[in-house]
């Protein structure tokens, strides 16, 4: 049965290990922003050994591209996008210290390898529902490559952040789950 | 000759571009409210409940539905009978876009293509927008607008299929790309096919449909139960909202059929996510 947890940021091996496709999940504490672009460059950064603008040991990554924020807001609708295009680089993040990432849709098997063997788990959020979850980051400030607009990466705070686990640290996949239970064969 | 100025056309699209950002349309908003009652996944279900109070936060508090405040998408029917005064009509759809994207707040998201740099300081902010341009009887002008999102977008598929495939090569086709697509596209969606024509012809229709009324039946009752037939197919997949397994995957399936080549049967599937951002003006 999905259970229901309440988790501060950054996450622990133990946090992570608790988790079980399905669970609902609320977060709160720094989380940091990033989608293609700046994964990219923060790949990078990791194979010519260069410092990171975070520390990336027990970090949350949030897949998103915000838009601008209205004068005195700290930002503006913030919903996931589709994580299928960071595939690519999470697998190095994960193996240098990330424990959590937050997007929408399918990952790949590189990906959910990583999972399984860095201890490192996939949250959901609800695709579309910006202007809830933008309401519910009360902090954002701009940390690294400003240039690129919605893509630069920004620490925010968030206060129970509601997430659901897709793939968890033990190979499930409630994408795949979900599905069979409720398709209908011919 | 009915004039209309340039000015006009600026105004009234920069008005509908802001309004459509923070509030869900009445069809899609309904279409929510069925599928959250008839959802039979508790997690489904919670998405859908989200998604319902996302709407009311947007629309009481005119804060973007979604970050992805779309690429703006025009289908424009110019009664031959209106001249526009002070400026082309493509250029005032394009300020209007502008204008409405920068006063609301919302996302530059065109870039170039393979560069990837935003064109917000070369073309324009959000621009260009896509404009389909048809030249009708009348002294109208009517401009209906979607602010369409990449993610859903992305999981869009056309192809010509063999005449021997039918209607059950159509149905398999639609099955296989929303299948594929999964929980990519941001479900519950609505769906858009375009059939017949030509490979352009039938892209562009699939995209037409998603203009519809969410959920209205095609007029020709064939193609209407045709629709019907598909929705059920659809659902059968048990994708769910945000693709977490349910019921309510497809909120409705609109068809545009067209006469075709002897020797061809284009098919095109046009994703709609469930922020059905749409609105139209008439000038």
């Amino acid at each position: 049965m999905s259970q229901v947890h309440y988790l501060k940021t950054p996450l622990t091996d133990e946090d992570v290990m608790n988790l079980k496709a399905g669970d609902i999940v609320y977060l709160s504490g720094v989380m940091f922003t990033a989608r293609d672009a700046a994964h990219k460059r923060l790949v990078d950064l990791i194979e010519n050994k260069e410092e990171l603008p975070f520390q990336l040991d027990g970090a949350v990554i949030y897949f998103v591209g915000p838009t601008p924020p209205k004068p005195g807001e700290p930002i503006g609708s913030a919903g996931p996008t589709t994580s299928y295009r960071m595939d690519s680089y999470s697998p190095i993040l994960i193996k240098h210290g990330l424990k959590g990432m937050i997007g929408k849709g399918k990952r790949n098997q590189d990906v959910k390898d990583a999972c399984k063997k860095y201890k490192a788990v996939y949250f959901g959020a609800t695709g579309g529902a910006g202007a809830l979850l933008g309401k519910l980051i009360k902090e954002a400030e701009v940390i690294a490559y400003e240039e690129l607009g919605p893509e630069a990466i920004r620490m925010i705070r968030v206060e129970n952040f509601p997430v659901t686990v897709i793939n968890d640290a033990y190979g499930n996949d409630l994408y795949e789950e979900g599905r069979a239970k409720y398709e209908v064969k011919d | 000759m009915r004039e209309i100025a340039y000015e006009d056309i600026v105004k009234a699209v920069k008005n509908m571009v802001l309004h459509t950002a923070t509030n869900l349309p009445e069809d899609a908003l309904k279409k929510l409210k069925e599928a959250h009652e008839k959802e039979k996944s508790p997690v489904a279900k919670k998405v859908l409940e989200q998604l319902l109070e996302n709407a009311e936060i947007a629309r009481t508090e005119k804060r973007p539905l979604c970050q992805d405040t779309g690429l703006a998408v025009y289908f424009v029917k110019l009664g031959q009978d209106v001249r526009i005064t002070g400026g082309l009509l493509k250029d005032a759809i394009n300020e209007g876009t502008e204008q409405g994207y920068i006063e609301g707040y919302l996302r530059a998201s065109t870039c170039d293509c393979f560069t990837r740099e935003n064109l917000k300081d070369v073309i324009g902010y959000n621009l260009p927008a896509i404009i389909h341009l048809d030249l009708v009887e009348g002294d109208k002008l009517e401009i209906a607008y979607a602010a369409k999102g990449g993610g859903s977008e992305n999981v869009s598929r056309a192809r010509v299929l063999a005449p021997a495939q039918g209607r059950d090569g159509v149905i398999e086709f639609v099955k296989s790309v929303i299948s594929e697509a999964g929980p990519n596209p941001c479900p519950p969606i609505i769906v858009g096919v375009g059939i017949g024509g030509t490979f352009e012809k039938a892209a562009i229709s699939s995209k037409y449909a998603l203009f519809r009324e969410a959920g209205e039946p095609h007029p020709d009752p064939a193609v209407a139960e045709f629709e019907k037939e598909l929705l059920y197919e659809l659902n059968k997949l048990g994708i769910g909202a945000m693709g977490m397994g349910g019921t309510e995957t497809v909120l409705a399936v609109h068809v545009e059929k067209h006469p075709c080549h002897i020797a061809s049967l284009p098919v095109s599937v046009n994703v709609q996510c469930h922020s059905s951002r749409h609105n139209h003006i008439t000038l």
